[in-house]
């Protein structure tokens, strides 16, 4: 009894420490549809060709791991900016439907464009860390410093957004796009601006991914729709929200899968989704119409 | 002597419809002049082409002898052009400070943010009670300050205010209007739009009759509010 209770807390740390990097997964789609009203379907595979670089850099041409880092987060970010002029600015005005279909496209293109690139094997990079051991509970390092980095990274992002001109007419548009040039603001400019973070937050999510996981083509459609559901749940562009609800969502995965399995982890989520869904379509903390 | 703000024969309209014709005005520094009219008479239009959130189809708005054609809307604020929107549109889930910190977004008024605000707090101290409140949640009246508020924050030349009046209770009206005064003896030149043409009388220079689109008639405050016309379509006496 005493040792199973042991088991059952370490599960419930790991889904903490999963939540922590699901959290910020859900951050940088939460912000970029707060801000401009349009969901990134692709955002997973843009975390994966992050990923790619890290893999490439380290493994190929022999970066200093923080190095490769470094330059995931500006290559994503650069990637975002680039979605954002090419595919959604030409679509900004168009039904919702036609958003999803071009970032949904967008979706298939990188996959496609990976797997041609890149190959279908598994790739890691190859980085042992080894286990935090408190008595008979283990936790990995890979994922301790993963969750800390999302913390760290989700409470700059709440300053900058609280603290600065920048981040309080980003918070700002959402509640009157309309008015924005009356204060001097071009919504043209703060759309840009919200894609290079929302690309940086991706690039980030890649480096604390890839210490944990393979990359290989599909690695979006392990993490891509978790995240989506994620900010549904917590309402749609509500970043407090997207918090909560990935905590919720890593937690029931990680006792579903102490308890069952760890894919039976994933149908209790999914279920509980669903659920949720009849119960508060708008999500945990959605209200806003 | 130049006027400040000055519209040459401005068109201007939604896609097909046309809701300005030929209209010419003008708002000379230190003036406070309205243009009153009824409900679609083309007033909140003409705010809107001043402020660049639609253009103009014929005709010309400049500013201190500058057309303001070419002018990105963003850029018009910092020219000295400030409007209070129809409807206050002030940001419901910010505070009321940081709705007063985006009146200062543009680079020039950054600086003199912080003095500003003591300037706004001193004319609304309502306002410095309420700073960490969000404006969504506060009275028409007390959101029409901050609205006024947020537009001081640029340190603007000319003032534009679209209906400051509508929609709030009787009683909030007459306040709304003291402080147009006190904004008037601050030394701001304003240009207001309203449907309350009987106060709005009492509180500026001169005045444009818009109608349909088009200016009927032009004065004095004075002369207008003696005018027959306006005396029985707006006064109702």
């Amino acid at each position: 009894m005493e040792i199973f209770d042991i088991f059952l807390l370490e599960t419930v740390l790991n889904g903490v420490l999963f939540g922590g990097v699901l959290a910020l997964l859900a951050l940088g789609l939460n912000l970029i549809f707060g801000v401009i009203d349009v969901v990134w379907i692709c955002y997973a595979e843009l975390m994966m060709i992050g990923m790619y670089t890290v893999f490439y850099l380290t493994k190929t041409f022999g970066w200093n791991l923080f190095a490769a880092f470094a330059a995931a987060i500006v290559i994503v970010s650069v990637l975002g900016v680039l979605l954002h002029v090419l595919v959604i600015r030409p679509v900004l005005d168009s039904e919702p439907i036609n958003q999803l279909l071009v970032t949904g496209g967008m979706l298939t293109f990188m996959q496609a464009a990976a797997t041609l690139a890149f190959g279908i094997e598994f790739r890691n990079v190859g980085v042992s860390m080894p286990s935090l051991v408190l008595g008979e509970i283990s936790l990995p390092w890979s994922r301790i410093s993963a969750a800390l980095t999302a913390l760290v990274a989700m409470v700059l992002l709440w300053l900058f957004l609280k603290k600065t001109y920048l981040g309080t007419a980003i918070r700002a548009i959402s509640q009157d796009r309309g008015i924005m040039p009356l204060v001097g603001v071009s919504p043209a400019r703060i759309y840009l601006t919200t894609s290079a973070i929302g690309g940086a937050l991706a690039g980030l999510g890649a480096c604390l991914l890839v210490l944990q996981y393979d990359v290989h083509p599909a690695i979006g459609l392990s993490f891509g729709p978790l995240t989506f559901m994620v900010c549904v749940l917590g309402g749609l562009g509500n970043m407090l929200g997207g918090f909560i609800a990935a905590f919720i969502f890593a937690q029931l995965i990680s006792i579903g899968g102490f308890y069952f399995h760890i894919e039976w982890g994933y149908v209790m989520a999914f279920a509980f989704f669903i659920v949720m869904m009849f119960v508060r379509p708008q999500g945990i903390l959605g209200g806003k119409s | 002597m130049s006027a400040m703000l000055e519209l040459k024969n401005v068109s201007a309209g939604y896609g097909t419809f046309q809701a300005l014709f030929d209209v010419t005005l003008s708002v000379n520094a230190g003036e406070a002049v309205a243009v009153i009219g009824p409900n679609g008479a083309g007033k909140t239009t003409l705010l809107r082409a001043i402020s660049k959130l639609i253009n103009v189809k014929s005709g010309d708005i400049a500013f201190e002898g500058r057309s303001l054609a070419t002018v990105e809307p963003h850029r018009i604020i910092e020219l000295g052009l400030s409007q209070v929107p129809e409807h206050r549109r002030l940001f419901p889930r910010l505070t009321v400070e940081e709705n007063l910190r985006m009146g200062a977004y543009m680079e020039a008024a950054r600086p003199k943010f912080a003095q500003r605000l003591e300037m706004v707090y001193a004319l609304f101290p309502r306002m410095k009670e309420r700073r960490h409140q969000m404006a969504g949640t506060m009275s028409g009246g007390e959101q029409q300050m901050c609205a006024i508020g947020r537009a001081l924050m640029s340190g603007p030349k000319l003032l534009l205010l679209d209906e400051p009046s509508a929609g709030l209770a009787p009683v909030i009206v007459q306040s709304i209007f003291d402080l147009m005064r006190k904004i008037r003896a601050e030394g701001y030149t304003v240009m207001i739009v309203e449907q309350n043409v009987r106060q709005v009388l009492k509180v500026v220079d001169r005045a444009y009759l818009l109608e349909v689109g088009r200016i009927k008639a032009s004065g004095s405050a004075a002369e207008l509010l003696a005018s027959d016309e306006i005396q029985k379509a707006y006064v109702g006496l």
